[in-house]
């Protein structure tokens, strides 16, 4: 009786120690074999790069509480958010200086920390260092494989700014109509197109289009060119595809003056306003025929 | 006397492997002369589902197109006889490595006309380039949703009237749903497979083109009922029959 309990007890002790040395195999192989010490995993922004196992902890104190251990975007906060936190895992991110499809640029990752996202529960990070920030775009590239299968894309040339005419401004309403924005944008830019109430993210998701007349900032960043990189790119895993086929260069940035027109005054949009009022430009009419 | 026998071991297992590798060129030249090729029909068992009518008012320009003759969701389209149309089929199976490598260089088209996906659904080869055309004169948006972690990575792109094709590949097999976010009644299917492959038509007959002889499993795909596999035999120059029927829910 004595030795067949003896026995049982030696043997599941045995069976203890090589599960917990097992798992204890796999975490530090994982971890710091795999990913962390990876070149995939760190982060090159300007001449700062950015270690992923500096980030661990970093991550933990700021980002898991949405983002989550695993970086699913399902940490505990997730439920009583919208739009929900993004998904490391898929790496499909919506402000990209890359083509539509291809993964962002480690800076992209870096400016979006230190940006946030404005209409959503993503703060501004610009209170951690620029180190700080790096490292944590390196620890945010751990949670794929995409990262070791995959380069970023090659970010999209933008030309430089042109001086703003009245057919400038002429030309981008007329881009704005072509590429028939207002069905999901509206013809005021209202975002009260015929499309937009039906308008679902990647995962289903009810998602709005973008209020260019209600003060809200532009997602991806304020200034000109973070407003051209939307439309030439596309923000992933939303409705707003990439207009990069169809949209040459120097009538995008047409289309950028039109957009800043419909905005109301901000720290960019004087002269924008001021030609629009000049103009007497009225809202886009979408019954006229194809041209 | 260990290192003569070690040797001769090498020397047979070295003329194995060329006999080896030498009948299968030979027999890959015969059979490429001979190929067969696989046919049958999908049908449905039971009643078809009905299909709700699609409502396009809020885009006049997709209405219009669809003003005598209503359109309808094209999820099970079953044809005269009880052919279900949409079907892909593809061997699963049984195919060598030249064989699941080959890439047809015919260009199939992805079209949008009246605001709906022809054809409904587009099968292609991994690394077989397709086209996505627009007939229509209102924007619309491609937008394909593959898993991102199989290496088919989704991509979203606008497509004006009169806009050139789009001009794409997929890396991995595949079934990717297709839609577009102005029309949210919009769906289709990439379906991206290794090797031959074919669809069924209106009657729900189809023919996998140049297999060559052999043994292989047959896998028959739609997008509501899922897959059915089979086992066939493809002779030297001769049809091989596969028919299938799914059960309608």
């Amino acid at each position: 009786m004595h030795r067949n309990l003896l026995k049982w007890l030696l043997l599941s002790a045995v069976v203890a120690l090589c599960l917990s040395a097992a798992s204890y195999a796999q975490l530090t192989t994982y971890q710091q074999q795999e990913w962390l010490h990876s070149p995939a995993t760190s982060s090159h922004v300007g001449n700062i790069t950015g270690n992923a196992h500096a980030a661990a902890m970093p991550y933990r104190r700021y980002c898991v509480g949405c983002h989550g251990t695993l970086g699913d975007g399902n940490g505990e906060n997730a439920q009583w958010i919208s739009p929900k936190p993004r998904d490391f895992q898929l790496a499909i991110f919506k402000c990209r200086s890359t083509p539509t499809g291809t993964l962002p640029t480690d800076e992209d990752l870096f400016n979006s920390i230190g940006r946030g996202l404005d209409r959503s529960n993503m703060p501004s990070w610009d209170a951690l260092t620029k180190q700080e920030r790096a490292d944590l775009v390196a620890w945010i590239k751990h949670f794929s494989p995409r990262w070791q299968n995959e380069k970023a894309g090659t970010p999209i040339q933008i030309p430089a700014e042109p001086e703003i005419t009245p057919d400038r401004v002429k030309t981008g309403q007329e881009v704005f109509r072509k590429m028939e924005c207002w069905k999901c944008h509206g013809v005021q830019g209202m975002a009260n197109g015929p499309s937009s109430s039906t308008l679902t993210d990647d995962l289903g998701r009810p998602i709005s289009p973008f209020n260019f007349t209600d003060g809200s900032r532009p997602l991806c960043g304020s200034t000109d060119q973070d407003i051209y990189k939307i439309f030439m790119t596309g923000l992933d895993g939303t409705p707003m595809p990439s207009f990069a086929d169809n949209i040459k260069p120097e009538e995008a940035w047409d289309l950028v003056f039109y957009l800043r027109s419909l905005q109301p005054h901000n720290a960019y949009n004087a002269k924008e306003r001021e030609i629009a009022k000049q103009l007497g430009l009225k809202p886009v009419n979408p019954n006229a025929p194809a041209q | 006397m260990k290192h003569q026998r070690n040797r001769g071991w090498a020397a047979i297992l070295a003329t194995l492997v060329l006999v080896g590798l030498g009948s299968l060129t030979i027999s890959h030249k015969a059979s490429a002369a001979a190929e067969g090729k696989i046919t049958g029909t999908v049908k449905l068992d039971g009643t078809a589902p009905h299909m709700k009518g699609i409502e396009m008012s809020k885009d006049p320009v997709c209405d219009k197109a669809h003003a005598n003759n209503p359109a309808h969701s094209e999820n099970v389209v079953v044809g005269k006889g009880g052919g279900l149309e949409n079907v892909v089929l593809y061997i699963s199976e049984g195919l060598s490595a030249s064989e699941l490598n080959a890439k047809p260089t015919q260009v199939p088209i992805f079209d949008q006309k009246g605001c709906m996906y022809t054809p409904h659904v587009l099968a292609m080869d991994v690394g077989q380039e397709f086209k996505v055309e627009t007939s229509d004169p209102t924007a619309h948006n491609i937008h394909p949703e593959p898993n991102p972690l199989t290496g088919n990575i989704p991509w979203n792109q606008s497509q004006p009237p009169g806009a050139a094709p789009v001009v794409k590949s997929w890396k991995t097999p595949e079934m990717i749903h297709v839609k577009c976010n102005i029309h949210p009644w919009m769906s289709g299917w990439f379906a991206v497979v290794k090797g031959p492959y074919a669809t069924t038509d209106e009657n729900g007959s189809y023919t996998i083109q140049n297999v060559p002889p052999g043994n292989y499993t047959v896998t028959a795909w739609q997008e509501t009922y899922g897959t059915q596999t089979q086992k066939v035999t493809v002779a030297a120059g001769a049809a091989a029959t596969a028919n299938f029927a799914f059960k309608a829910k």
